[in-house]
């Protein structure tokens, strides 16, 4: 059976919805925060914005400072995350509560709701890894939220070539980098704790099923907008 | 009488390697930014990216594109606020 033949509504789970809004408490909440979090990170961009074409110098170039190929890396792991947490919520949708299993005439077995969510939490947990490692190496290079520090081999380079390195308003780009991938790692961290928290008290147990799977759809709509976020930030913090 | 719209589940995968791609232009085309001879085409294309993605994971990601119209709106109206807050805030600084 193709699934346009299908009689039920695949993407309108059938959650109990409050009446009048026609969706459930948890979800309606979760998209009121997230037009929450639209302003918050508005605010943030637009400072950006305004920082960085009011500033009296040039920033830094993206690619100077900052490792462009280690974070596209770590964008394609956000984007991974967002595929599986859709497929987290795809299997429940469907019943499939296991982790893996054979499925007859094909090669590769089937993944259901734990196995997904699983990956979801290790490309998550390995994003939030990779942005630490890169703050130690940036740090440690002498890239700080206050600019570039002195004695440091990066403020060498930036006095041997202060347009390449925006020597002049090196303060500014530090705060507003650090301020605005901090907050996003915050984000990240948040919504890993909270699919933590919820694989192993409610995927493991299998206390969800196709009836009621509204966590799954909640964080996934957090997690998601996560990575939205980033697609964002990714393009004007690190290619601009 | 009306009949229930049905909708079907899109095809994540191919979400997702359109993501894949998209994210790989982009990187590309950032670092054609400091020897581009037509840098506002470039800046155009990569913003013209950013927005395809951005669209891409609302839609279909976060099933906006099947959801009633009364939760798109709770979405969509923070979008033309964010963006006056972002025009205020900078012709305030050229006040």
């Amino acid at each position: 059976m193709t699934h346009a033949t299908q009689a039920l509504d695949q993407m309108r789970p059938p959650h109990p919805a409050e009446p009048g809004s026609g969706v459930y408490s948890n979800k309606l909440g979760m998209w009121v925060f997230l037009a929450s979090d639209v302003m918050f990170f508005t605010a943030l961009i637009g400072s950006y914005i305004v920082l960085r074409f009011g500033a009296p110098g040039e920033w830094a170039r993206p690619g100077a400072i900052l490792n462009v190929p280690l974070t596209g890396l770590n964008t394609f792991l956000l984007i991974c995350s967002s595929v599986s947490m859709v497929k987290a919520y795809a299997a429940i949708a469907d019943g499939k509560r296991y982790f893996l299993r054979k499925v007859p005439g094909k090669r590769l077995q089937d993944g259901g709701l734990k196995f997904w969510l699983l990956i979801t939490i290790i490309c998550g947990a390995g994003f939030v890894s990779v942005q630490v490692v890169e703050y130690i190496k940036l740090v440690g290079h002498g890239f700080t939220p206050a600019g570039y520090r002195e004695g440091s081999l990066l403020a060498e380079h930036a006095a041997a070539d202060p347009i390449k390195y925006g020597l002049t308003v090196a303060g500014l780009y530090g705060s507003s980098f650090f301020t605005m991938t901090g907050f996003h790692g915050f984000h990240v961290t948040c919504g890993v704790i909270s699919m933590l928290y919820l694989y192993f008290t409610k995927v493991l147990p299998e206390k969800y099923s196709p009836q009621d799977y509204r966590g799954i759809e909640v964080i996934g709509l957090y997690w998601h907008f996560v990575d939205l976020v980033w697609i964002i930030l990714f393009t004007i913090v690190y290619l601009i | 009488m009306t009949t229930p719209t049905t909708h079907v589940r899109p095809n994540y995968m191919l979400i997702w390697l359109y993501l894949f791609v998209m994210t790989i232009a982009e990187v590309l085309l950032a670092f054609e930014l400091p020897v581009a001879r037509n840098l506002k085409l470039i800046l155009l294309l990569i913003l013209a990216i950013w927005k395809a993605k951005a669209m891409l994971v609302a839609l279909f990601f976060m099933h906006l594109k099947f959801e009633r119209w009364r939760l798109r709106l709770i979405f969509i109206v923070p979008l033309p606020l964010a963006a006056i807050l972002v025009t205020t805030v900078i012709m305030e600084k050229v006040w």
